[in-house]
C-alpha cells in the first residue's frame, strides 16, 4: 500500500483566524503557542455514525419538532438544503447534520439568553438529520431573528443557523453558520469578520433559492458543506474513507 | 496556463458560540421535549468490557477561569484498541460522547472504559489515548487534543514523542485521582498552555 488514505492536512487559511481582537471573546480563548501537526491515525480517520433509526420523522422540521406538530412555530417558513461533500467532490452520505437557531424575534430557548424579544411557544430551535445516500439534507425552519450581543458598544448578529456536521472521520468534524444572501448585518459582524479570505466568507451565505421554494409555503435556501477529504490511492481495490 | 484542480476548500468554520448545547446536547439545555434522547450522551452501554474510568476536569481560559460554556466531544477505542465498526471491537463501546462543562463549577466528566492501545503510523503502536474535541464561544474553530494516561507507558507513543517541548507532554497526561479516577484539566492559554493538534 503506497498511501493508506490519510486525511487532507487542513487549510487553516480557509478558516477563521483564531484570535481576533474585534470577537473579544477569542483573545482569551484562543492558543498562543503553534498547534502540533502530524498525519492522522486511526484515530482522526475513524468515527461515530449514527443510524437512520435514532431520527424521529420530525427531527428536521423546526417549524413543528417543539410542539410534535400540534401548532406551528411564528416566522418567515424557509426550506434550508444542500448537499454535504468532501474536498474531492465526492458525496458524504449517511451523516449527521444538526442545526440551532434564535426564534424568529432573535431569542434563543436557552437560560443564559436573556434578550427581552419573546419565545415562542411554539419553537424548540434544533433540528437534525442524516444526509441521504448523496449526501442531500433539508430542513424546514424559520428564519432566524438579528440579534444583539455584548461585544463592541452596539454589535449585532446576522440572521445565522448554527450548523454542526460529522462525516465520517472524528477529523472532520466541523461547526459553522449559515447567513442569508443580502443581510446588511453579515459585513459589520465581527464573527463572521474573523474569516479574513472574502471568497471564504461567501461560502457561508445561503442563496435564496426560488426553484426549490414552495408556492403560498415557504421560500428556500441552499448551503452546501465541503468536509476535509482523504486521501484515495489507485493502489487499493476499495477506496478508504468511504 | 496549467489544467484546473477541481478540488474543492473547506467550508469555514465559525464558533459554536454560547448556546451550542441547544444544537448537540439539547436536553442539557433543557430542551428534552423534541428528540427522545440526545445523542452521544454514553460513551460506553452497560457490559462494555474494560476498567471503567472517570475523568474529570475543566477548560480554562488565558485568565484562569474555568469555562462555563464549553462543550466537548470524545473518541476513543474499546478496551482492546478497536474503534467502533472495526472487526472485533465491542459492540457495547460507543466510542463517542458528548459532555459540557457544568454552568455553575466549570467541571466536566466523562465516564467510560479506558481505551487500548491502537495502531499507529509506520507500523507504531499509539499508547492509550481518547481524543477530545472542544468548542465554545470565543473558539472559532474546534479544539482538538488527546488524554493519555499517567499509568500507561506512553514512552513510544508517536504523538508524544513528536513534542518538541518535552515539559509541555506533561499537558496530554491524565493524572490518577483515584481508584478509576483521572483528572484532565484543558488551559487555552499561558501556563502549562494545552498542547492542541493539527492532524
Ligand atoms: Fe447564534
Amino acid at each position: 500500500m503506497i498511501d493508506p488514505g490519510r486525511l487532507v492536512p487542513r487549510d487553516r487559511t480557509a478558516h477563521p483566524v483564531p484570535r481576533d481582537p474585534e470577537y473579544k471573546t477569542t483573545v482569551a480563548r484562543s492558543p498562543n503557542l503553534p498547534l502540533l501537526s502530524m498525519e492522522s491515525t486511526t484515530t482522526e480517520e475513524t468515527g461515530p455514525r449514527f443510524g437512520h433509526g435514532l431520527i424521529g420523522a420530525l427531527d428536521n422540521n423546526l417549524i413543528l419538532n417543539w410542539t410534535k406538530g400540534a401548532a406551528p412555530a411564528v416566522g418567515e417558513r424557509i426550506l434550508m438544503h444542500g448537499r454535504v461533500m468532501d474536498e474531492f467532490g465526492r458525496p458524504v452520505p449517511n451523516t449527521l447534520v444538526e442545526i440551532w437557531q434564535a426564534n424568529a424575534g432573535g431569542r434563543y430557548r436557552h437560560v443564559k439568553d436573556t434578550y427581552f424579544a419573546p419565545l415562542d411557544p411554539n419553537f424548540g430551535g434544533c433540528g437534525r438529520t442524516l444526509t441521504d445516500e448523496n449526501g442531500y439534507y433539508e430542513f424546514l425552519t424559520i428564519r432566524p431573528g438579528a440579534y444583539p450581543w455584548p461585544n463592541r458598544g452596539n454589535d449585532w448578529r446576522p440572521m445565522h443557523i448554527h450548523i454542526s456536521v460529522f462525516g465520517h472521520s472524528f477529523g472532520q468534524r466541523l461547526i459553522t453558520q449559515m447567513y442569508f444572501e443580502g443581510d446588511p448585518l453579515i459585513d459589520r459582524c465581527p464573527i463572521a469578520s474573523t474569516i479574513k479570505d472574502r471568497s471564504q466568507l461567501d461560502r457561508l451565505v445561503a442563496p435564496l433559492d426560488m426553484a426549490r421554494a414552495r408556492p403560498l409555503d415557504y421560500l428556500a435556501y441552499k448551503f452546501d458543506i465541503v468536509l476535509r477529504g482523504r486521501r484515495q490511492t489507485m493502489f487499493e481495490n476499495k477506496p478508504a474513507g468511504m | 496556463m496549467t489544467q484546473t484542480l477541481e478540488n474543492l476548500r473547506e467550508t469555514p468554520s465559525q464558533t459554536g458560540g454560547p448556546y451550542v448545547h441547544i444544537g448537540c446536547i439539547p436536553s442539557f439545555a433543557g430542551l428534552s421535549q423534541i428528540y427522545p434522547e440526545d445523542l452521544g450522551l454514553k460513551a460506553i452501554g452497560d457490559g462494555a468490557k474494560g476498567e471503567r474510568i472517570a475523568i474529570t476536569g475543566s477548560v480554562f481560559d488565558g485568565t484562569g477561569w474555568a469555562m462555563r460554556d464549553a462543550m466537548l466531544e470524545s473518541w476513543q477505542a474499546d478496551a482492546k484498541g478497536n474503534y467502533p465498526g472495526e472487526k472485533g471491537a465491542d459492540p457495547k463501546v460507543n466510542g463517542f460522547c458528548r459532555f459540557a462543562a457544568d454552568g455553575k463549577t466549570g467541571e466536566f466528566t466523562l465516564h467510560t472504559v479506558k481505551p487500548g492501545a491502537v495502531p499507529g503510523p509506520g507500523g507504531s503502536m499509539q499508547a492509550p489515548h481518547i481524543a477530545l474535541w472542544i468548542v465554545a464561544r470565543g473558539i472559532n474553530i474546534g479544539l482538538q487534543t488527546r488524554i493519555y494516561f499517567e499509568d500507561e507507558d506512553n514512552s513510544a507513543d508517536p504523538l508524544l514523542s513528536r513534542i518538541e517541548q518535552r515539559n509541555r507532554v506533561d499537558t496530554l497526561i491524565a493524572k490518577k485521582t483515584g481508584d478509576g479516577q483521572y483528572r484532565f484539566d484543558i488551559r487555552l492559554q499561558g501556563d502549562g498552555e494545552t498542547v492542541f493538534l493539527d492532524m
